[in-house]
């Protein structure tokens, strides 16, 4: 199967503006410190990783929200390590984000109508109306929620026009970051499911970024450990839940509360 | 005999739908007691009814709340609060949003110390000194003089635990107290929460959504659904085999790791038409009653 993504040696760091000098340049805080992996077309993966380990920098960086500072991305054969932005664009139609937070990425100003719609305006396609119509559908959303706004929808719906924004665009890649950390669980298996089942009828390849071992065992066939900007493993998802080999994961799967009480913690 | 006892407790908005329909629990001192259920049930709500914090929009339309012998809803407003002051204390969700951000962490955790209780500065701080030992704060001195956006946000969520347990509280209610925090740092704040109440034989009243969380820590639980308690049971019934329909779909929709296959199930909409029918029937049954 060919690489959709081919990650090498990849360097990100950004200004510490906590530690800047009233004058002269803020030091450089080294975030991503030389991640090298590939995506291959059609597969789901888990990126997992503490808070600050650089998971959704990981994850900006893949959809070139951020410029890395070394090392390569090249994205269907294209380097997009430092290419300008008018010549991403093209391809940004290509790969597709589903934020967290659903109440600030979705603009309360407008119906979801339009909040599908828009991104289909800037890249230039036709037939708008049919292809909201049709994401709608996809998402299960009846279609008389094109009217509404997202307060007056629930977080699962919510975080159901953010996927729907992504896929209208028929894109290849989707990177959803942490998108059902903020729902209830009944929320968040229905939105699961949903993604799992859009995976696979559109052909999808999918990065998922979370903190929940539990989400990522249900979801990813593959899972990438995260720690301090390290990658500490990368293994398909079954084997490194029975024999994680760094000690951060097994930390990490030590630390999810099973709901069993039979089971205490060390 | 129990620390608090909310007997019939309903709590609407001010002139619309009701929010807690007749809620009746006990949390015996020592005791942990989970109240569980969907964004929207009344959880929080119940804990802020016991503080006294309901916001200006809600109210309070029947039953009691009995915190250590005293029916609070009884008391004139100032000696309840004085009452809720001195027996009971919160540990928020957001530490970030609970701490002020311009002012020093020393005078956040003795202030209320000292202008409420009465005690000198220097006992509050020394108080407050030993507390953040307890809470495994390495350095206390520094933290003291610290501002909340120099410390990590576990740092801030254990300034926030020993805070509650400044004056040593015979109740505590925690608020989601871990849902800002990444699992590794939850681990760590959960033990400790549980150790330092075990420790001071503190009643705590947890609000959480996460059954994984209320399995390690509680030993009685409540599930809630449109502020009406579905099941009130021990934790051990509960995981071995829960008793409402509802509470059966909640545990199936907990994510379980090691059986992948087990967990994320939506919750069936029969089950919702069940429970939602019982909502209805309670709230005919209170309009005839």
């Amino acid at each position: 199967m060919a690489d959709l993504y081919q990650i090498e040696d990849l360097r990100l760091s950004l200004a510490d503006m906590t530690a800047k000098p009233l004058f002269g340049a803020a030091p450089r805080l080294e975030i991503l410190k030389g991640l090298s992996f590939t995506i291959p077309k059609g597969a789901v993966v888990g990126i997992v990783g503490g808070s600050g380990s650089g998971k959704s920098t990981l994850g900006r960086a893949l959809v070139r929200l951020l410029e890395p500072s070394g090392g390569a991305i090249r994205f269907d054969g294209t380097d997009i390590t430092h290419l300008p932005e008018p010549a991403l664009r093209p391809l940004r139609r290509r790969m597709q984000m589903i934020f967290q937070d659903p109440m600030s990425s979705l603009n309360p100003r407008h119906r979801v109508g339009t909040i599908i719609a828009e991104p289909l305006r800037l890249h230039g396609f036709d037939a708008i109306p049919d292809r909201v119509a049709r994401a709608l559908d996809h998402v299960g959303l009846p279609q008389s929620f094109a009217a509404r706004y997202p307060h007056e929808l629930s977080g699962g719906q919510r975080q159901r026009v953010g996927i729907a924004r992504a896929i209208a665009l028929e894109p290849d890649f989707i990177l959803a970051d942490e998108i059902v950390s903020g729902l209830d669980v009944s929320s968040q298996a229905q939105v699961l499911n949903l993604l799992e089942r859009l995976v696979a009828e559109l052909g999808l390849t999918l990065a998922f970024i979370s903190h929940d071992l539990s989400v990522i065992r249900r979801l990813c066939q593959r899972t990438i450990v995260l720690y301090r900007g390290e990658i500490v493993e990368d293994r398909p998802t079954a084997d490194l839940f029975a024999d994680p080999q760094a000690a951060y994961t097994r930390e990490l799967l030590d630390a999810i509360p099973l709901p069993d009480p039979a089971q205490a913690w060390a | 005999m129990s620390f608090l006892r909310v007997n019939n407790l309903s709590v609407r908005l001010k002139k619309g739908p009701p929010l807690l329909r007749r809620v009746s629990l006990q949390v015996a001192a020592g005791d942990v007691h989970g109240l569980v259920g969907e964004s929207g049930a009344g959880k929080s709500m119940i804990g802020k009814a016991v503080l006294g914090i309901l916001p200006p929009s809600v109210e309070v339309t029947g039953g009691e709340i009995w915190l250590d012998g005293v029916d609070l809803l009884s008391l004139p407003l100032a000696e309840r609060r004085r009452r809720i002051g001195a027996t009971a204390a919160l540990i928020p969700q957001d530490p970030l949003t609970a701490l002020n951000p311009s002012h020093r962490i020393g005078p956040q955790i003795t202030d209320r110390l000292v202008d409420i209780l009465g005690w000198s500065r220097a006992d509050a701080n020394r108080r407050a000194l030993e507390l953040l030992a307890e809470v495994q704060i390495p350095d206390p001195d520094r933290v003291m003089r610290s501002y909340p956006h120099e410390l990590s946000g576990g740092m801030r969520q254990r300034i926030l635990i020993a805070s509650a347990f400044a004056a040593e509280p015979k109740l505590i209610v925690a608020d989601e107290p871990t849902t800002a925090l990444d699992v590794t740092v939850q681990k760590q704040i959960l033990k400790l929460i549980a150790g330092m109440q075990a420790r001071h034989g503190t009643a705590l009243l947890f609000v959480t959504h996460d059954l994984g969380v209320v399995s390690k820590v509680c030993q009685r639980l409540s599930v809630l659904y449109a502020g009406m308690v579905v099941e009130d049971t021990s934790v051990a019934d509960f995981f071995a085999a829960p008793r409402h329909a509802y509470s059966a779909a909640l545990l199936a929709a907990t994510p379980k790791y090691t059986d992948p296959a087990a967990g994320l199930q939506p919750v069936p909409d029969a089950v919702i038409a069940q429970v939602r029918a019982e909502v209805v029937a309670f709230d005919r049954g209170a309009a005839h009653g």
